[in-house]
């Protein structure tokens, strides 16, 4: 039953996702590599595109997903499942918002998954690193020439630039993601 | 009455899909938004209630646009109020994926197509590079944290351990603190 495993898989998705955006990729990427949805360049682009239009990752993966597994239907039950749990928590929490914030045992659980989230977030871009900047056919090893050579000489660059101009100036990431169209379109 | 109903319940979720469907990224993008319309303009919750949701939000699992969205619909109208302003927020990103999906199946073969969305890749995991190097920096405070940190990465990245595992392991240190501490 395709229906039940995109509801299993993206209301669990829903369920995990700590610290927002970039730190759900790592989840999604596990999952949508055990069921073989969609090709880890796909997920790239996908978040790539996430870049570029209205809503969160997540939702723009499970609407992706959904569609091309089952059509509007799957993208429906994918979309719907990933959302539950966020509805069924924030109206819990709504209700008994006065007792969940004064909580001390919640606000150190909270102190821990926090620096989880940041690790999350680093995996992600080791992840997106793979299929944006590393060569597929690199050999392995840890000699420096190994290393050197796995690395796409043009599209490190283009990240070299971003990463660099991003931590001085704080561009806005649709402008980011503008310019490193164009910087693709001219040189790769 | 009923009519009020429905009018208010068209409002609320007319007022989340103008807030979805004009906040690129979503997550935290979607706050000044929201701050905009749900506060200044329609003034369904006070800024201090906002910053409160804000503080709760970010601990909760869950998607941060759909948690905003669904609470202050909450506060509104109950749960038919959280319903349809989960449902407005959702709907734009949706529909476009939609239609995009079908673009992009039908383009991917074009070469610009391909340089653009390699050149946006490579742009994104720098982007989300700084991201995370900014993160670290304001969350990281005390070594373990910064050990629990580095942890996690080594579990996911080296050892395939689902993410989900190192979350819970996160919660479970926490709450040992919490022990320890009380």
């Amino acid at each position: 039953m395709i229906y039940f495993t995109l509801f299993k898989v993206f209301f669990i998705i829903g369920l995990f996702s700590f610290g927002g955006g970039y730190a759900i990729i790592s989840l999604i990427q596990a999952e949508m590599e055990y069921y073989g949805w969609i090709s880890s360049t796909e997920f790239a682009d996908i978040i790539a595109i996430s870049q570029m239009t209205p809503g969160p990752i997540s939702v723009n993966t499970a609407t992706y997903v959904g569609a091309g597994a089952a059509g509007i239907l799957g993208a429906t039950t994918a979309t719907l499942s990933l959302v539950l749990p966020s509805f069924i928590i924030m109206v819990t929490v709504a209700h008994y918002f006065a007792q969940f914030k004064d909580s001390k045992a919640v606000e150190w659980i909270l102190k821990g998954i926090r620096p989880v989230t940041i690790g999350l977030i680093f995996s992600a871009v080791v992840f997106l690193a793979e299929t944006s900047i590393l060569n597929p056919d690199s050999q392995s090893g840890f000699s420096l020439n190994a290393i050197i050579s796995s690395f796409d000489f043009k599209s490190t660059l283009v990240f070299l630039l971003v990463f660099l101009s991003s931590l001085k100036f704080k561009p806005h990431p649709i402008l980011v993601v503008v310019l490193s169209a164009l910087i693709g379109l001219v040189i790769l | 009455m009923i009519k009020e109903k429905i009018y208010e319940s068209f409002e609320i979720f007319i007022t989340f899909f103008k807030i979805g469907a004009f906040t690129l990224g979503g997550g935290y993008a979607m706050l000044p938004l929201i701050e905009k319309e749900a506060v200044e303009n329609k003034k369904w919750l006070n800024r201090e209630e906002i910053l409160d949701m804000f503080a709760i939000m970010q601990s909760l699992p869950g998607i941060i646009a759909v948690k905003s969205s669904a609470f202050i619909g909450y506060k509104k109208a109950g749960i038919r109020g959280a319903f349809f302003a989960a449902v407005g927020v959702t709907l734009p990103s949706f529909l476009i994926i939609l239609l995009i999906a079908q673009l992009l199946l039908s383009l991917r073969d074009n070469i610009y197509v391909q340089k653009i969305f390699a050149g946006v890749r490579a742009g994104v995991t720098a982007l989300i590079l700084v991201t995370a190097i900014r993160l670290a920096k304001s969350a990281l405070k005390g070594y373990i944290s910064i050990l629990i940190a580095i942890a996690s990465f080594i579990l996911i990245v080296f050892l395939n351990v689902h993410p989900v595992f190192t979350i819970l392991i996160g919660g479970v240190l926490g709450f040992l603190g919490y022990l320890k501490h009380k």
